[in-house]
């Protein structure tokens, strides 16, 4: 008897495994360079995902590091899962952060009430604006968004930083950086002496609506169908190019309201290092959730708890803080390579010639 | 300006287009091949940060270690670091057949991120950016004037302009290679059914195209400036993703493309050392923007390779 791979769906309970899978290989992966710094790599991942759960500052950190990811996520999970690849979450993000600044900088006596809903309103607006060009090139013309949305993320880190080094630079100490949002623009602190603010339970609320119309929707349905195979949805009467414009739009705002939920919970202005990549974590993000919402959910929370663990991890054995990067880059294509055996079996096979 | 100066400025001009054009010309025609045999390669930022990297730490420890030849050995480093990610990116989306565009995302974080660590590890944190003397710029013509100071440049630069283009369009259009590649990436089924190996094929593209990146990058360590930094590549992987929509998928467009944008960096950077109050982003989101409308304007007839982004499976 031999085990043979079938080209055959896997069994259901195998498909969370599979990320699972994935972060076991990719932590022995990087384990090498653990040991290249000369620590022992157990200790280093007991730093990485025990650690930051065990003291309260740590642990809402975790919280705080995964608010931008998961809308960066739930951008990237709709986008993909309904075939438009949205590769410009990082620009849609810095659109959504300036709008949130341009609007934040103007509500000085104005009540949180009416701020805070015009910041989220811009916010998704303006990622929605960011996304526009590509999604209409791709809807009107036929033109592959991949490298549309990708140019769009370098211009949009351009015009952060003529802003900043411009009409937005800080009048008084001259760095590029916008001076601080109104008070009252600012999203309110869910537990007093922490980070964590109100960003949060909005992040937390735009990927379980994510998850509700990706799955219990006829828009979902019609959504998924275009991801799945466009010419059999159109065939099936769904009309595809309106589906991929809506699909992009949304996702372009949601990643918009990741920089404004950034800008107002976390800095209160706007810097270039706003984002820092917080769009490309999202396509990382959505891979791992296998394009599912609450996948994406768990996901996010996964690597924000990494990006806290590579603080803790740095300052008690001193591997250099980009580790974390390192693993994040390698759970990706790990996760990415690991995902398509949910195609197939494992089957016990008898070897030819076998009684 | 009296016209000395603007003599001097053009001179200064023209001389600083081809230095700033050289790197991009490297990695974009690295990156039409990998695209002509069918796979976009979006690892193409990391993988000049990563050659920027390794080929300047390996020269510099050769450096320290007494080696004369220490900058070639640094390009060597450089060249093999960038065929080992080409591998890896074959792997991912030739042989595995995986979602190119995230492939080569991950790979250009997983680059990022390796030479971040790497540079900690090999120079630790030193406040000082540990520096070597960079390659030294070649001067035929010393002493005349005008062309002296525009052919003043680094072999590396040589190569580009006087062999890379010439040889990479040579191979594309002229030799069997060549013919493969464009089949691949053309419709890989009819390349198979003509017994052409079509994974082969684009092992070698991919793999060719990623050294071709690593030297784009090891040339702003190595030659430029003698150090590494990480804002070194600052997007310009992402310029020659442009570029080569911009050349439409051809080398000695590519050399054009690279010329003209190089030619738009070099002057926002003369601009901003004179003072002007132009903002200098302006000029830098020009590349970008021109060829999202070039893309626009060409619409459904942008000669796209046919099987661009499509993984081959043998049935």
């Amino acid at each position: 008897m031999i085990l043979k791979l079938e080209r055959r769906p896997a069994p259901v309970w195998v498909r969370p495994l599979l990320p699972l899978l994935a972060v076991v290989i990719t932590f022995g992966l990087t384990s090498t360079l653990v040991l290249l710094v000369g620590a022992n790599p157990l200790a280093a991942y007991y730093h990485f995902l025990v650690e930051p759960l065990s003291g309260r500052v740590s642990a809402l950190e975790v919280l705080v590091k995964a608010t931008p990811l998961l809308l960066t996520g739930a951008a990237v999970t709709f986008a993909f899962a309904g075939g438009f690849w949205n590769i410009g979450a990082e620009g849609q993000f810095l659109a959504g952060a300036t709008a949130a600044t341009a609007i934040g900088l103007q509500m000085q006596g104005v009540p949180p009430v009416v701020a805070l809903p015009l910041m989220v309103v811009g916010g998704f607006a303006a990622g929605m604006a960011w996304v526009a060009v590509p999604a209409l090139m791709k809807t009107k013309l036929a033109i592959d968004e991949v490298v549309t949305t990708l140019l769009l993320n370098s211009v949009a880190l351009l015009a952060v930083s003529a802003l900043l080094n411009g009409p937005w630079r800080d009048p008084i100490s001259q760095w590029p950086q916008s001076p601080e949002i109104a008070a009252t623009a600012i999203l309110p602190k869910l537990i007093p002496r922490s980070r964590l603010h109100l960003g949060f339970v909005l992040a937390v609320l735009v990927i379980v609506a994510v998850g509700f119309v990706l799955g219990r929707t006829t828009f979902g349905l019609r959504l998924r169908a275009v991801g799945l195979e466009p010419e059999a949805a159109r065939f099936a009467g769904i009309r595809v190019e309106r589906t991929l414009l809506l699909t992009a739009l949304v996702s372009g705002g949601i990643a918009g309201l990741a920089g404004m939920v950034e800008v107002a919970g976390i800095h209160y202005h706007l810097i270039e290092a706003i984002s820092g990549g917080h769009g490309y974590t999202g396509i990382l993000i959505a891979t791992l959730g296998g394009l599912n919402a609450w996948g994406a959910l768990a996901a996010a929370l996964f690597i924000g708890l990494i990006d806290t663990g590579s603080q803790t991890v740095s300052r008690a054995l001193g591997v250099p803080i980009y580790l974390g990067e390192v693993i994040q880059a390698t759970l990706l294509l790990v996760t990415l390579a690991v995902l398509p055996l949910q195609n197939y079996r494992l089957r016990w096979a008898r070897r030819q010639g076998d009684g | 300006m009296a016209e000395a100066s603007y003599v001097t400025f053009l001179v200064g001009l023209l001389a600083a287009t081809l230095r700033v054009a050289t790197p991009l010309l490297y990695a974009t025609i690295g990156e039409v091949y990998s695209e002509r045999s069918g796979v976009l390669n979006l690892g193409i930022e990391g993988i000049m940060f990563l050659g920027a990297f390794v080929g300047f730490a390996a020269a510099a420890r050769a450096y320290a270690g007494g080696w004369p030849a220490y900058l070639w050995v640094g390009l060597a480093a450089a060249m093999l670091a960038g065929a080992l990610m080409g591998l890896l990116m074959a792997l991912l989306t030739v042989t595995w057949g995986l979602n190119q565009h995230v492939s080569g995302l991950g790979i250009t974080l997983l680059c990022t991120g390796l030479s971040l660590f790497g540079f900690r590890l090999v120079f630790g944190e030193s406040a000082v950016l540990p520096r070597i003397p960079p390659f030294s710029q070649l001067d035929p013509l010393a002493g005349v004037p005008i062309l002296g100071p525009i052919v003043s440049q680094y072999l590396l630069t040589y190569i580009a302009f006087g062999l890379l283009v010439p040889l990479a369009a040579w191979v594309l259009y002229r030799t069997n290679f060549g013919l493969q590649v464009r089949a691949v990436g053309e419709n890989p089924e009819a390349a198979d059914a003509a017994g052409i190996a079509v994974f082969r094929i684009r092992y070698a593209a991919v793999v060719g195209g990623a050294v071709l990146m690593a030297v784009g990058g090891a040339f702003l360590s190595l030659a430029q400036l003698g150090a590494f930094s990480p804002g070194i590549i600052a997007g310009r992987g992402w310029v020659c993703i442009a570029l080569v929509i911009f050349a439409r998928w051809d080398p000695v467009r590519a050399m054009a493309g690279a010329l003209l944008f190089g030619g738009v960096f070099a002057l926002q950077l003369r601009l901003q050392t004179q003072g002007f109050s132009l903002p200098y982003e302006i000029l830098l989101a020009l590349p970008y923007l021109i060829t999202i409308l070039a893309l626009a304007l060409a619409g459904r007839h942008a000669p796209y390779p046919g099987a661009y982004l499509k993984p081959y499976r043998r049935e």
